[in-house]
């Protein structure tokens, strides 16, 4: 692998650029591996990095239908944030963190990672009420998380309207200095990179159309667009066609997919310093490194895997976002697109053993995925590698769909009185 | 913006005047407690979530307030046809 | 007026003078003219800085595909606004358009080092460097990249201007008023069809506007159509997106054109559903991919020959062609023509029609065959070229100040694309043509594929003999984006053409691609050895075009972006001076401080006059449905966690309504007005769910129960009298009703009057107080509401909010669905078996209850908590731990749901979820604040005033 730095880059130019190697090589298919990962997005990406750096697992497919880094990782809004209530989200989404953090030292490969704040505002009491129970569970959780004012918010994120009369009038936020956003396409080029330099074979365009199952139900390998592909351990991490790839394993699931919208505008000079998400008004919006802001819809209320949303949806995220910032009225939407985001019934992802032998599954992420790519990465690795859940991974198993011990971040926001 | 046949008010209407209410023909068991925790949670939570044809509520919300059925391809999002509350799956 | 402006043969003949600046220059123009051709009329040809390198950079096109006129214009007061093309952007009387993206001019900018270090920003260089030291990404790096990037400011002051929206709908939609849009315009309405046609420009004709041959078949025809009460002709509208079923989304702009906008709309977003859609787009040409390509003055042919014809402009004195295509020639000839000096017509193949060399012969122009343009020298503007023979033989160099590209065309599929309609490529077009429809829409015209006007090759890079990896050859220009880019993204094996684009960047500027993404695929094609199929093809997303976030939000602004629902009492509550809190939809009163009183003085008085005398509370927000039928009982003993068969008429209960998962959803007290009658309550904000899940079993899990559901919450006013001295307040005013505690006791509900208006008489208590709530019919609200004001008069009655009602309900341990409960919390947990009907066969939620982890010990139960010192009030949703001396992370088992100063007690309450809490009664638990201060608080039962609930009875 060529070490990416300035000086690389440096005396690459002066030979005009001639020498550069492929980032990753277009593997073909061997007949056997010792672990194959279903989905080519930065999870599977990921999961195929950490088997072979952490666990010396390097005869490892990953098995991808379209192109890499092309499903969700390459249509979110690239948020990163840790901030979450419960403990088992906390230390899940903080493990994620703490992997971004220095992850672009750890693959060669500058993923972007920004940490400039993701600020939550609170519109009424509710909000102020549930932002203090976060930010109390975050500090005793050891995840930087605190409170600020109105004036203190605005301070940090100037273009916030604080007029009291507004309709959603700010009572305050939540801010995590350490959350922020990172470049969502370089993370899968990252992995993909570095995983193919410890040897992990990456076949694009190359549809998994099977999953074949022993006599004993244990797993033996996929079918695919291009064979057989034996294999005693699978891990599926296809994000909205996961429902689709255990119903070949036999396997029906928790899971719903729904059309995710999301949108940019032009780019401008930059005049927007952090993340700000109101759950409330349902927008959360940044500006990218290149200019754009970058904002993200509502789901559409019904299942699909047309990756193509609806006008009244885009309508609604726009006129929230000028609620709270109504400088940017005249700001022009550039592109609007959707992805299929996989949602279990407590919106907390599914990530551990299955009930078939040697078949994992990292799914159910909804619309938060992308922030959890390392962490998730890491431990669909060891899981496949032992056989057995990391402790932070353990509770987001399918049993507790079964036994009621949900994770449910959205319902503890909820509102009603 | 989809548009949607009631059956009930035999009309093609826009998307919101609907809500979606998912997936159909899962209906609540006789005796719940006679379940097991497994069959309980397949009620609960198992869906089909296919990618093709899926057999889908909706609810003329704002019309006529019924519930009633359809099939929808979730690839196309096209509407194959709708029935109402109660009918066979189709 | 100036040496450019050509008089003869142009539509602008005889038009208004019209003054405007640009970057605050003084310039005239003729109205019709965009700002790019007055601009050129007026001999400036540099009009932006380039994304990345910041080159200087003159118009590519003349439309909707210019990636590099762009420009910033203020018309004042807030309404700013960047990035605009300024070949769509009309000149008006004042027009004050700037350019962007330099400093400290446009002549010079210093940004343009970026130019000269080029070498060192190829594609992706981002991702290979800035990681040493890693401090150095945020404070250092990434802040200079977001400086060096984006285009122009951003605008500053919120906007004064309002947008306009409607949906309409008609039978044949047709995009595009061009010839072939006209054509199908003219054929639909013969038919009596109602037909909409829409273009983006401010004059229809499309192609058409530059053609003189056409123009009088385009006067007759608009004409027409205009004269046609079934065509709505919409000009200055475009259609951005097409969404399922036939659902155009467009924006028509009506006053950025106007050198006074007044008070009317800016822009009108019209949302469209058409049975039958007519694309008629048109097709983009492409720019050639050529060492120089971008200086100004190099621009597509066809643009020049709508300057010429459209607005009487010459872009040049001395033009020179590089064509691979018939089309520029034509376009060349027309300039020739008018009179512009042709310095050259240089085309890459061997062979061309004889008919163009004929007429290039007739008109006098040198023509170079086989052979291409591999430099351009000038910097601000084109000064000449130099050309060579393909095999790179035989190089000279021309003076000319104008260099035309004539690449082909690329059909504008994009709305087709959107409807995921199917693309086939076309080797004759080089492009994507569109196949099978996924809508009832078709495409005509040069859109379709359907357009005479000659052939072409289609190569990716023209030949030259210069060393490519020296080159900068421009594939997309706003965003800098070169052949040897696409290079080497291939090169370090991107070969998907998702993969190149965003390696490179290529087609993701604000041109979306319109001009670069068919040249990028041809130079992947060439690198790769593979067809162009083979790459693939981006998938166009909507917008066409940049649309105006203000225009997609339309109406919903201010006060109608989520209306606010407000009681028929809130007028008087904002008269007494009532501070309001957003709750769900609704506005409710919080407290009503007296003057110089804060939130907590005036809380704490609110407080004791309940306690102590009489208090009044607006509850008309709460969720009220009708239940009738004769299952109505059946019914709602299924629905609800308690039983509900035996309950007589008159009598009020207590409603606790669970999820099929098993958690508490919403709760309520509703009565039994008759045998087949309840009157229910809910949550304020729990109210449509409610009634949507009850309407769910109702129609598809119990179809054969007899029962109707109607929603009653905005039919009463509610009026909550709560206090020892509530009867007596309400009492002169009652009829019909036996007030006294034996014939109306807690928990009943009577009809009668009061005030002389018909109510339904609850007495009921949130308070632990004896209380009364008048429900009448809400149009009679505040007249009781003032008539039972005034007669509290003389008791000291005291209006309260929803913060004392707060207070006085934790003092007495009642639960708030949503901040005691979470989503998470079973009845057992809340502390509320006693609601739980274990003798039910079933209810909603019942079998979930039984479920492992529902069961197990260790769950979080609703407690009491009481501070050790008495004067600390807890924060809401602070962590409880049991060891405040361990580390982090620490162990929690709960937290605060609820915390008060109750002025009743003098001390503070709270109530809390805590793991184990009914075994933890006594014992002290620790609250470590974010001062880093531990608060100690006793675990008690949720219940601190008048446990035996003596007061209710008054």
């Amino acid at each position: 692998m060529t070490r990416f730095s300035a000086f690389s880059l440096f005396a690459k130019a002066l030979g005009g650029h001639q020498s550069w190697p492929e980032l990753w090589p277009d593997a073909q298919p061997k007949a056997e591996y010792d672990a194959i990962i279903v989905g080519a997005g930065g999870h599977g990406l990921g999961a195929a990095y950490y088997l072979a750096k952490k666990y010396g697992i390097t005869n490892v497919a990953v098995i991808e239908k379209g192109w890499l880094g092309g499903g969700n990782t390459g249509r979110n809004t690239t948020i990163v944030r840790s901030n979450y209530l419960y403990d088992e989200s906390a230390h899940l989404y903080d493990h994620a963190v703490k992997l971004w953090d220095g992850l672009s030292q750890e693959l060669n490969f500058n993923v972007m990672y920004s940490k400039r704040g993701v600020m939550m505002l609170a519109h009424n009491v509710h909000d102020v009420q549930s932002f203090q129970r976060h930010i109390h569970a975050n500090r005793l959780n050891g995840v930087d998380n605190e409170w600020l004012t109105p004036e203190e918010a605005k301070e940090y994120c100037p273009p916030l309207d604080l007029n009291p009369n507004a309709r959603y009038p700010i009572m305050g936020a939540a801010l995590q200095r350490r959350g922020g956003t990172a470049r969502h396409d370089s993370v899968a080029w990252g992995y993909a990179r570095a995983a193919a330099a410890l040897g992990v074979d990456i076949i694009q365009n190359c549809a998994v159309t099977g999953i074949r199952r022993g006599a004993d139900g244990a797993i033996e390998g996929v079918e695919t667009e291009r064979g057989f592909i034996k294999s005693k351990k699978v891990g599926v991490s296809a994000a909205g066609n996961t429902s689709v790839i255990m119903q070949m394993a036999g396997l029906e699931f928790p899971l719903e997919s729904y059309p995710l919208q999301a949108l940019v505008s032009e780019p401008v000079k930059p005049v927007f310093p952090c993340v700000v998400m109101s759950n409330t008004v349902h927008a959360y919006i940044s500006q990218s490194d290149k200019g754009e802001l970058v904002i993200g819809a509502g789901t559409d209320q019904y299942v699909s895997y047309s990756q193509r949303g609806a006008l009244h949806i885009v309508e609604h995220t726009v006129a929230a976002i000028c609620e709270i910032f109504p400088m940017f009225r005249r700001m022009r939407m550039l592109r609007n697109w959707g992805g299929i985001v996989d949602v279990t019934p407590d919106r907390s992802p599914i990530l551990g053993k299955t009930p078939v032998k040697g078949l994992y599954v990292n799914c159910g992420w909804g619309t938060g995925g992308f922030k959890a790519t390392p962490g998730a990465g890491d431990l669909l690795a060891y899981t496949m590698a032992k056989d057995e859940p990391h402790w932070i991974n353990a509770p987001y198993n399918l049993d507790r769909f079964r036994n009621g011990r949900l994770i449910d971040e959205a319902a503890a926001a909820a509102v009603a009185h | 913006m989809i548009l949607i046949h009631c059956p009930y008010c035999d009309d093609i209407r826009p998307e919101l005047e609907f809500a979606y209410a998912g997936e159909a023909h899962i209906a609540r068991p006789a005796d719940p407690s006679a379940l097991s925790d497994a069959e309980w949670e397949k009620y609960l939570f198992i869906r089909a979530n296919p990618r093709g044809r899926h057999n889908e509520r909706w609810r003329h919300v704002h019309g006529c307030g019924r519930f009633f059925n359809a099939v929808r391809d979730t690839v196309t999002d096209k509407f194959e046809l709708t029935y109402k509350a109660g009918e066979p799956r189709k | 007026m100036s040496a450019h402006r050509i008089a003869n043969a142009c539509r602008l003949n005889g038009a208004a003078t019209v003054n405007f600046t640009f970057d605050g220059k003084p310039y005239q123009g003729k109205a019709g003219d965009s700002l790019a051709s007055a601009l050129l009329a007026n001999g400036v040809v540099l009009m932006g800085r380039s994304f990345k390198y910041h080159r200087p950079r003159g118009l590519l096109g003349a439309g909707a595909e210019e990636p590099n006129a762009l420009v910033s214009v203020d018309r004042g007061g807030g309404r700013f606004t960047p990035n605009l093309r300024a070949t769509a952007v009309e000149i008006h009387e004042g027009l004050d358009a700037r350019s962007q993206n330099r400093w400290p001019s446009l002549e010079t900018d210093f940004g343009s080092i970026n130019d000269r270090l080029g070498r060192f920003f190829p594609a992706g260089f981002y991702n290979k460097t800035f990681m040493w030291p890693r401090s150095f990404w945020e404070k250092l790096y990434e802040p200079s990249i977001r400086r060096m990037a984006g285009l122009g400011d951003a605008p500053s002051d919120p906007d004064p201007d309002v947008y306009d929206a409607t949906y309409a709908h008609c039978d044949v939609l047709i995009v595009g008023a061009g010839p072939a849009g006209i054509d199908a315009a003219l054929a639909a309405s013969a038919s009596k069809k109602k037909v909409f046609l829409i273009d983006e420009q401010d004059e229809l004709g499309g192609g058409a506007l530059a053609d003189p041959a056409l123009w009088g078949w385009l006067a007759e025809s608009l004409k027409d159509l205009a004269r046609l009460p079934n065509v709505t002709l919409l000009p200055r509208t475009t259609a951005f997106g097409y969404y399922h079923d036939n659902f155009i989304g467009a924006v028509e702009r009506l006053t950025d054109h106007l050198p006074d906008p007044g008070h009317q709309a800016r822009e009108k977003l019209w949302r469209i559903r058409a049975g039958e859609v007519v694309l008629a787009q048109g097709a983009i040409e492409r720019p050639l991919v050529f060492e120089g390509n971008d200086v100004p003055g190099v621009m597509l042919a066809g643009a020049a020959r709508t300057y010429l014809h459209r607005f009487g402009v010459a872009v040049g004195s001395r033009v020179a062609l590089m064509a691979t295509h018939d089309s520029g020639w034509k376009d060349l000839f027309a300039l020739a023509r008018a009179g512009v000096g042709v310095a050259v017509i240089v085309d890459l193949r061997e062979s061309v029609d004889p008919a163009l060399l004929a007429e290039a012969a007739e008109l006098g122009l040198r023509v170079e065959l086989g052979s291409a343009v591999i430099g351009v020298s000038g910097r601000l503007a084109v000064t000449g070229i130099e050309i060579a023979r393909a095999d790179g033989s035989g190089r000279h160099k021309l003076a000319c100040d104008a260099v035309l590209m004539a690449g082909g065309w690329t059909p504008s599929v994009h709305l087709w694309s959107h409807s995921l309609g199917k693309l086939e490529w076309s080797e004759e077009w080089g492009a994507y043509l569109p196949g099978k429809a996924n809508e009832n829409v078709r495409c005509v015209g040069a859109c379709g594929g359907n357009w005479s006007f000659g052939s072409g090759v289609h190569v990716g890079q023209l030949p030259t003999p210069k060393n490519p990896a020296l080159l900068k050859a421009f594939v997309d220009f706003q965003n800098d984006v070169t052949a040897k880019d696409i290079a080497l993204a291939i090169r370090e094996g991107m070969k998907s053409v998702e993969h190149i684009k965003r390696y490179t960047t290529n087609g993701m500027a604000t041109d979306q691609g319109k001009t670069s993404n068919l040249n990028a695929l041809q130079l992947a094609s060439s690198a790769l050895d593979r067809p162009v199929q083979a790459i693939g093809l981006t998938t166009f997303r909507p917008p066409y075009t940049p649309q105006t976030f203000g225009a997609l939000a339309g109406h919903a602004k201010d006060a109608l972006f989520q209306p606010t629902r407000k009681s028929p009492i809130d007028s008087w509550a904002e008269a007494q001076g009532a501070v309001f809190e957003p709750v769900a939809q609704w506005r409710r009163a919080r407290y009503f401080p007296r003057t110089g009183e804060d939130m907590h003085a005036a809380v704490n008085r609110e407080c004791l006059a309940v306690r102590e005398g009489v208090g009044i509370f607006d509850a008309s927000t709460l969720g009220k449905i009708e239940v009738v039928g004769p299952d109505a009982a059946e019914f709602l003993n299924r629905m609800y966690t308690n039983p509900w068969k035996q309950l007589e008429p008159g009598r009020c209960r207590y409603g606790l309504l669970l999820r099929e998962d098993g958690f508490i959803t919403d709760d309520g007290v509703s009565a039994r007005m008759a045998p087949d009658r309840f009157h229910l309550t809910t949550t304020t904000g729990g109210a449509a769910r409610v009634l949507n899940m009850m309407e769910d079993y109702l129609q598809t899990e119990w179809p054969d129960l007899n029962v109707w559901l109607t929603s009653t919450t905005e039919q009463y006013a509610v009026i909550a009298l709560q206090g020892p001295k509530t009867r007596e307040v309400i009492a002169p005013l009652v009829e019909g009703i036996d007030l006294s505690s034996d014939a109306f006791p807690h928990m009943a509900v009577r009809e009668g009057t009061i005030c002389g208006v018909p109510t339904r008489l609850f007495r009921v208590s949130f308070t632990g107080e004896l209380g009364f709530e008048i429900n009448v019919p809400a149009a009679y609200g505040l007249h009781v509401w003032k008539q039972v004001w005034e007669a509290g008069q003389a008791h000291g009655i005291t209006p309260y909010g929803t913060e004392t009602m707060h207070v006085l309900r934790a003092e007495k341990g009642f639960i708030i669905v949503g901040q005691d409960t979470d989503g998470t919390v079973t009845p057992y947990d809340a502390g509320l078996d006693w609601a739980v009907g274990k003798k039910k066969p079933d209810f909603v939620g019942k079998r979930s209850l039984a479920r492992p982890d529902i069961v197990a010990s260790g769950r979080k139960q609703l407690v009491g908590l009481l501070t050790d010192d008495p004067n600390e009030v807890l924060i809401e949703g602070a962590q409880i731990v049991a060891d405040p001396k361990q580390a982090i992370p620490m162990t929690m088992i709960g937290h605060v749901t609820s915390s008060y100063w109750s002025a009743t007690l003098g001390r503070s309450i709270a109530m809390a979820l805590v793991a184990g809490g009914f075994d933890r009664m006594g014992e002290t638990l620790h609250i470590p604040s974010a001062s880093g201060k531990t608060h100690t608080a006793k675990v008690v039962k949720p219940m601190f005033y008048d446990a035996e609930g003596s007061r209710l009875n008054g």
